[in-house]
C-alpha cells in the first residue's frame, strides 16, 4: 500500500447526514483515522436514507451512506450518558481533531463544548458545522439544502426569466459545506502543528453560500460597485449562433458557440454550403434573429445524425466548446470516466458491490485510497476500546449491559 | 495575538478566472503569502475583467460581466478595478513577469525555490509547455509541492476538450439534474454552475493535504486536481441510485425525491421568492399549525410523504396561495416558528440588509487605493483563536514587484532596471499601453 497523507491525524467524528460526514470522508480517503461515533440506537439517520438496492430499507445498505462513510470505523456510544461522556474524555487525549455537526445547542447540553474539550486538550481542533453558525438570529432555524441555496446562494439570479428560480442538483450546498468544512479543518491542523494553537472552527452552511463562487461573490462586490443586483434572465442569442443543450442521436449536448467562431462551427458540420447560402454567408446575416430558426433547423437535424461521442470528438477538433450532458447512468459508462477508472468498485460485507466515484484528486505519492468500506453499526466499539483504553472484554461487556455502547 | 495558521507558507499562483483564485483565496485569508505571477504581455480570459480596457461600445452593451466596474466606470486601470477580480484577490500578492522568455522563467525559478507550493488551473499541458513541468520544478526545489487543476484531468479522451464550467458539468451529471420540470427539452440552461464552488475548497484541502504530508516527511509531490473529477462525488446518490434501482432522474424543478412539499413559491410582491422544505410527517404536521389547519392541509391525501409526494401539485399551488399575502422574511419567520425548513431567496441587495449576516460580521470595509472604499464579502469560516480578516484588499497588478524582486528574490538595483526595461517589471498591460508616439 502507498503511505497516507493523513495518517498521523486522529479524528472523533460526531457527524451525521451529509454536511459533515462528507468532511470526515475526504480527512479518511486520504489516509486520516476516523473514528465515527455513532448513537447505539440506529446510528446515523443517514443510514435510513436512500438509495437502497431495490428499494428495500436496510440500515447496512443505504447507497449515501456507503458512500459518505468510506474509511471510517465506527464505535457505538452514548454520549448522554455520565460514562459515556467520560469514554469520550479519554478518546479525546488520543485526538488531533473533532468534527460536529449538531445544531449549536448540542455540544453544550451533552457538556461536550469546545471549553471543556480545550481543557483537556489544549491542542485539539474541533471543527463544528451548523446550518446557521454558533451565534446569531438565525442560529435556531431548521435549514434544508434548498432553502440554504435560496438564502445564502446563487438562486436569486438562477433560472428563466419571468418564472421561478431554480435549484441545483438537490444536495450540492451540503457537499460544498462539508468540503469547505474539510479545508477549514486542515487550515486549523496547521495551526495546531506549527504554533500550537488548537481552534475551534465555527462553519455556516448558510455563509458558504454567502461566499460562493463564481456568482455570488462577483455579484456581491458588483452590486457594491455599481448597484446591480441581477435577477434570472435567460441568456439573449446571438443571430444564429447556437449556445445551449440540444437534442442528439443518442441524448443531448451542450454547445457554446459565440459570432467569432462561425468557421469553426461550418467545419464541425462539414457543410460548407451554408457559406454560400444568403441567411448566413455574412456577418450581418448571421447576426439577423430573422435566420435563425431556419439555421437551427439545420443545426438540429445535423445533430440528430451524429451522437454525444461524435459530436464531442468533432467540436474538439473544431476547437468549439462542446460536451456531451450525461444522466448520471451515463456518468458512469462514459468512456473517459471509464478510462481514467473515476469510479472504483468497492465491495461491503452485508451491500455488496457497487461502483462510487474515487479520487477527487490523484496526490502522487499518496494517493487516494479504499482501506475499508463503510462501517456496520458499531463494527469497531470493541477494538477501539481495547486498543486505545485497555478496556478489558469485561468492560466491554458491562458497558453494553448498561447501555453505554 | 497568535501568527495565522497558515503563516509561513509560500505559494507562486499561476491561477486564473474563478476555481484556482477561489481556493488560493482560502489560503491567504488564513496566512499563506499567495503571489500571483502574472504578465503584462498577457491579459488571461475573465480575470482582471473581460478586456483590459473596455471601449465605450462594449460598455454600452450593459453586459453584467462586463461592466462591473464602480461607478460603471473603468477608470484609469480597469484591471484593478473589476468586481470578479476584487472578489478573491484580498490578502494576496502581484508580481509580473514575462513568462515566454527565458529570461523570465529564470526569475520564476528564483521565485520557486524560495515557496513551498505552486498551483495553476490552466488546461492540460500548458505549464508544461511554458517550461514549467512539474518535472522542472522538482529539479529547481526538491521538495516543491506542485498542482494543477485541469477540467477533466491529464489522460483520457476529455483531456483537450475546451470547455467552460458549464461545459464540464454536462458530462458530470449534473446538467442532466438541473431544469424546470415543464422543460424536458432543457430550453433554459442554468448559467450558474456547480465547478468553482466546489473547486474552491477542494484544492485548498488538496494543497493543505500534500503541505502536511511534506511538513512530515520531507517529501514534496504533484497534485493532479481533476475538476471535473473533485465534483463527482457530489452526485454521490444518484450514481447508486440508478446502479441499484436503475431510476432514471430527469430536470425536477424545484421538486425533491423524496420531500415534498419542496419548492420555491411566490411572496406579495413581483420576483420575490420563498423555499419551503418538509423532509417528514412531524414537519408536515408542524407546517398544518403554522398556517393554522386550512382545510385543503387536513386532506387525506397529504397525510403520508408518499400521498403529497403524489399529489405535490395540488400542494404547491395551495401552499402558493398562502405565502402570496407576505414577503419572504414574514413568511420564512411565520414557519420557522413552527420548526419547518423555509428561506427566503435573498437577492445580492437583500444580503447586504440581512441581519444574520451583520451580526456574524460577515461584510468588511476595506478602502483599495484604485477602487475606492466599500464593504466587501470576509472570511468563509469563523476561528476561536484566530483573527483573520482582510488585511491587505485585493492586489493590484504588478503591486508587489519591489517587494518580491528585491526583498523576496535578491535581484540588485541594476537588475531591475533591466528587467523594467525588458518588459518584465510593470503595471499596466502591454495592450492597454499608449501607443508610442511618432
Amino acid at each position: 500500500m502507498s503511505p497516507h497523507a493523513l495518517d498521523d491525524l486522529l479524528i472523533l467524528d460526531l457527524t451525521h447526514y451529509i454536511a459533515g460526514p462528507y468532511c470526515t470522508k475526504r480527512l479518511a480517503d486520504y489516509g486520516a483515522r476516523v473514528i465515527k461515533i455513532e448513537r447505539p440506537d440506529g446510528g446515523d439517520p443517514c443510514r435510513r436514507f436512500g438509495p437502497f438496492p431495490d428499494d428495500t430499507p436496510h440500515p447496512e445498505k443505504s447507497g449515501l451512506f456507503l458512500h459518505l462513510n468510506t474509511n471510517k470505523e465506527s464505535l457505538t456510544l452514548n454520549l448522554k450518558s455520565l460514562r459515556g461522556r467520560q469514554i469520550f474524555f479519554k478518546l479525546l487525549t488520543h485526538a488531533d481533531v473533532v468534527v460536529e455537526s449538531f445544531h449549536p445547542r448540542v455540544m453544550r447540553q451533552l457538556q461536550l463544548d469546545y471549553p471543556l474539550l480545550r481543557r483537556v486538550k489544549p491542542s485539539i481542533v474541533m471543527t463544528s458545522i451548523s446550518n446557521f453558525g454558533q451565534t446569531g438570529p438565525y442560529r435556531d432555524w431548521r435549514a434544508q439544502d434548498l432553502t440554504l441555496y435560496a438564502m445564502g446562494g446563487e438562486m436569486y439570479s438562477s433560472g428563466a426569466t419571468n418564472r421561478d428560480p431554480l435549484q441545483q442538483a438537490p444536495g450540492l450546498t451540503l457537499y460544498q459545506g462539508g468540503a469547505m468544512a474539510a479545508a477549514a479543518t486542515m487550515v486549523a491542523v496547521f495551526g495546531a502543528r506549527r504554533h500550537q494553537v488548537g481552534q475551534h472552527i465555527d462553519l455556516s452552511l448558510f455563509e458558504t453560500q454567502v461566499g460562493s463562487m463564481d456568482r455570488r461573490l462577483t455579484n456581491l462586490v458588483a452590486y457594491q460597485y455599481n448597484g446591480a443586483s441581477p435577477a434570472p434572465e435567460d441568456p439573449k442569442p446571438v443571430g444564429v449562433m447556437p449556445s445551449g443543450v440540444y437534442r442528439c442521436k443518442d441524448g443531448f449536448v451542450d454547445i457554446r458557440t459565440n459570432i467569432r467562431w462561425w468557421e469553426r462551427l461550418v467545419n464541425m458540420m462539414e457543410m460548407p454550403e451554408l457559406n454560400d447560402d444568403p441567411r448566413f454567408g455574412t456577418e450581418d446575416a448571421r447576426l439577423n434573429p430573422a435566420h435563425r430558426e431556419a439555421f437551427l433547423k439545420q443545426f438540429e437535424d445535423w445533430l440528430m445524425r451524429h451522437s454525444r461521442q461524435n459530436i464531442m470528438r468533432k467540436a474538439q477538433q473544431a476547437r468549439l466548446p462542446a460536451t456531451a450532458v450525461n444522466t448520471p447512468e451515463e456518468v458512469l459508462t462514459d468512456p473517459h470516466f471509464v478510462e481514467r477508472h473515476s469510479f472504483v468498485d468497492i465491495e461491503h460485507p452485508v451491500a455488496g458491490t457497487w461502483k462510487f466515484p474515487g479520487a477527487p484528486f490523484r496526490l502522487e505519492r499518496t494517493p487516494w485510497q479504499i482501506r475499508q468500506p463503510a462501517p456496520l453499526l458499531g463494527q469497531h466499539t470493541e477494538a477501539v476500546l481495547q486498543e486505545l483504553l485497555k478496556f478489558s472484554n469485561a468492560d466491554i461487556q458491562e458497558l453494553r449491559d448498561c447501555h453505554i455502547i | 495575538m497568535h501568527p495565522l495558521p497558515l503563516e509561513g507558507i509560500r505559494i507562486a499562483d499561476f491561477t486564473n478566472v474563478y476555481a484556482g483564485p477561489y481556493g488560493t483565496m482560502m489560503l491567504a485569508d488564513f496566512g499563506a503569502e499567495v503571489i500571483r505571477v502574472e504578465s503584462l504581455q498577457y491579459f488571461p480570459s475573465t480575470t482582471r475583467g473581460t478586456t483590459p480596457r473596455p471601449s465605450k461600445a462594449l460598455m454600452a452593451t450593459g453586459s453584467r460581466l462586463v461592466v462591473a466596474y464602480p461607478g460603471l466606470d473603468p477608470g484609469d486601470k480597469p484591471w484593478n478595478r473589476h468586481a470578479m477580480f476584487n472578489c478573491h484577490a484580498r490578502n494576496k500578492l502581484s508580481m509580473t513577469v514575462n513568462l515566454r522568455t527565458p529570461e523570465g522563467i529564470d526569475i520564476v525559478k528564483r521565485l520557486v525555490q524560495c515557496s513551498d507550493a505552486v498551483v495553476d488551473n490552466y488546461s492540460a499541458g500548458v505549464m508544461d509547455r511554458l517550461g514549467l513541468s512539474y518535472d522542472v520544478l522538482k529539479a529547481w526545489k526538491s521538495d516543491i509541492v506542485v498542482m494543477q487543476m485541469p477540467a477533466f484531468g491529464l489522460s483520457g479522451p476529455y483531456m483537450k476538450t475546451q470547455a467552460f464550467g458549464i461545459g464540464v458539468e454536462g458530462p458530470c451529471g449534473f446538467t442532466a439534474l438541473r431544469g424546470y420540470a415543464d422543460d424536458p427539452e432543457h430550453r433554459h440552461v442554468p448559467s450558474v454552475v456547480h465547478m468553482d464552488a466546489a473547486s474552491g475548497p477542494g484544492s485548498a484541502f488538496a494543497l493543505l493535504t500534500a503541505l502536511h504530508y511534506r511538513d512530515r516527511t520531507g517529501e514534496g509531490q504533484f497534485i493532479e486536481f481533476a475538476q471535473a473529477e473533485n465534483m463527482l462525488p457530489h452526485l454521490g446518490a444518484y450514481f447508486l441510485d440508478t446502479q441499484m434501482n436503475q431510476r432514471v432522474y430527469g430536470p425536477m424543478g424545484n421538486h425533491h425525491p423524496h420531500m415534498a412539499p419542496h419548492n420555491v413559491y411566490p411572496c406579495r410582491e413581483p420576483d420575490t421568492w420563498i423555499a419551503i422544505a418538509v423532509a417528514d410527517d412531524t414537519e408536515w404536521q408542524a407546517l398544518g399549525q403554522a398556517l393554522d389547519w386550512p382545510a385543503w392541509v387536513l386532506d387525506d391525501r397529504f397525510h403520508t410523504a408518499t400521498g403529497r409526494l403524489q399529489y405535490q401539485d395540488e400542494l404547491d399551488s395551495a401552499l402558493a396561495d398562502w405565502t402570496r399575502q407576505w414577503t419572504p422574511l414574514e413568511a420564512a419567520q411565520r414557519l420557522q416558528a413552527h420548526r419547518v425548513s423555509a428561506g427566503p431567496v435573498l437577492s445580492v441587495a437583500d444580503a447586504y440588509s440581512d441581519a444574520h449576516l451583520r451580526a456574524r460580521g460577515f461584510f468588511e470595509t476595506v478602502t483599495h487605493p484604485e477602487a475606492g472604499t466599500h464593504e466587501y464579502p470576509g472570511m468563509l469560516w469563523h476561528m476561536s483563536h484566530t483573527l483573520a480578516h482582510i488585511r491587505t484588499p485585493p492586489c493590484c497588478l504588478g503591486e508587489h514587484n519591489a517587494y518580491v524582486y528585491c526583498d523576496l528574490l535578491g535581484y540588485s538595483t541594476e537588475e531591475i532596471d533591466a528587467f523594467t526595461e525588458a518588459g518584465h517589471i510593470g503595471d499596466t498591460y502591454v495592450e492597454a499601453q499608449p501607443s508610442a508616439s511618432a
